[in-house]
């Protein structure tokens, strides 16, 4: 009698681990614990172009807006290019991160907390798993992507692309 | 009396003769109906209602057989519903661009016939001014470069109703509503009558009009018994979302290739998944709502 009377109160006690067990590893796992960080593959880099400080550290910082011609020649800003050049993103004295509008310094793989300070509904969105591409398990670990694995943050509008091919008919088995 | 009765025992009657007749006839039916069908297969029960064990020898018996006709070691599961689970599917219209990438991984995942083509996702193309107006959507477009301007793109396959006309319509029940929500059909139960076909309002099942013809290397041997095991000439078959990737916890193979991300999937009855935040948050519509269908595959922008 005085067993069972145990086992009646340990019962709960092992409910609520399972509960709280299962709660962790069912829940999204992309949150790391304690941090506001997002789990993501790393930054769509250039070959060979990071860490930028390689190049960088031998120049002297030039914060003047100018057209770049020595270097970095190929990246055409099509990006509110009126208002903004390289500087507003990428920090002038630690060429290896970026900056928010703080003056935070932030890593690139965290480069979405720079985009949602002008598209604030579309990170949100990007959080909640709306806006952007999620693989891997409805119900566990899914995996992320950067917004600018997609897009281009030089020049981020989403590039068109050739569509796979049509259809058969499906009454002659030809194409139309 | 007696005499009579002596005289049937001896004798071959009508009914006897009949008897063998039918006989006869079946085994000539089994003959002409190709050597790949077995006498297990052409008797096989209503899978649905079989003990486990009965199930594993028809799944073994058709293991075999897919190994053996594709030359690659095959799998075919029955996994059951997950608990608590009813799929839902949600595409961003807005998103879209028409590039039919999820066509043809749904095509490579789940072992459609590449000649007669069968798709299970169409793609629409329509036009902005018209809004969704199927009568003017094109599924033939083809230019250089997608999206087009001025066009939106509608992609297209079942909308696992709540409510679906087409297993209404199945004359032998080979075709229903799993407890998760996906409308499977059990091909070894499919009499080829197409009455679902005329009754889906979406046209989302397709007839095996020819024996389907796979590629062995492009052949998918990760299957279940209700998706995409090999089908047979003179079947129905249609999307369920991946039923051998869902089952698993996986996400279907359009979402996972989808370039743009416009596809979404999840748990319905999870309030934390993405497919509730869809609902709660954008504008979402079904197709066809007046035919009171009830699809689960939500539209939004």
């Amino acid at each position: 009698m005085k067993k069972y009377s145990v086992k009646k109160h340990l019962l709960p006690l092992f409910v609520l681990f399972a509960f709280i067990f299962s709660g962790i590893s069912y829940g999204d796992s992309l949150k790391k614990k304690g941090s506001n960080e997002i789990s993501v593959p790393p930054p769509p880099f250039s070959e060979d172009i990071f860490p930028c400080t390689e190049c960088h550290a031998e120049h002297d910082p030039n914060p003047e807006r100018r057209v770049l011609e020595e270097m970095h020649d190929d990246i055409i800003l099509k990006h509110d290019e009126k208002n903004r050049w390289c500087l507003d993103c990428h920090d002038l004295n630690n060429r290896d991160k970026l900056h928010l509008a703080s003056g935070k310094l932030i890593d690139f793989k965290e480069s979405y907390k720079l985009c949602g300070q002008c598209h604030g509904p579309k990170l949100r969105e990007w959080k909640n798993g709306v806006h952007g591409k999620r693989t891997g398990r409805w119900n566990g670990a899914k995996k992320y992507l950067l917004c600018a694995h997609c897009h281009n943050p030089h020049s981020p509008e989403f590039k068109k692309m050739k569509p796979d091919p049509p259809p058969e008919d499906p009454m002659t088995g030809r194409k139309k | 009396m007696k005499d009579e009765r002596k005289i049937k025992e001896n004798k071959e009657t009508r009914r006897s003769f009949l008897k063998k007749t039918a006989l006869a006839t079946t085994f000539a039916t089994m003959s002409a109906c190709g050597s790949d069908t077995s006498w297990d297969e052409f008797f096989q029960k209503y899978f649905r209602t079989l003990s486990r064990e009965e199930k594993n020898q028809i799944i073994k018996r058709l293991e075999n057989k897919y190994s053996e006709k594709y030359g690659k070691k095959f799998s075919v599961s029955a996994k059951g519903p997950i608990d608590n689970t009813l799929f839902g599917y949600a595409l961003d219209v807005s998103r879209c661009i028409g590039c039919r990438k999820c066509v043809y991984a749904c095509v490579n995942e789940n072992n459609q016939s590449r000649d007669p083509q069968i798709h299970w996702i169409r793609v629409l193309e329509m036009e902005k001014e018209k809004g969704i107006d199927f009568a003017h959507s094109n599924d033939q477009y083809n230019p250089e470069l997608v999206p087009e301007e001025g066009h939106f793109y509608l992609p297209v396959a079942c909308q696992q109703c709540d409510n679906p006309p087409c297993v209404k319509v199945c004359p032998v029940k080979a075709t229903w509503k799993e407890k998760d929500g996906i409308t499977v059909v059990d091909y070894n139960w499919c009499i080829g009558c197409r009455f679902c076909m005329a009754a889906c309002p979406y046209g989302a099942r397709h007839f095996n009009w020819g024996e389907p013809d796979i590629p062995e290397e492009k052949v998918n041997p990760k299957t279940h018994y209700y998706g995409n095991r090999p089908r047979n000439k003179g079947v129905v078959e249609k999307c369920t979302f991946c039923i051998q990737r869902v089952r698993e916890g996986l996400y279907p193979s359009c979402v996972e290739i989808c370039p743009v991300g416009a596809r979404k999937f999840g748990n319905l009855l999870d309030p934390d998944s993405e497919i509730r935040y869809i609902l709660k948050h954008k504008r979402v519509m079904i197709l066809k709502e007046e035919l009171n269908t009830q699809p689960k595959f939500y539209y939004f922008y």
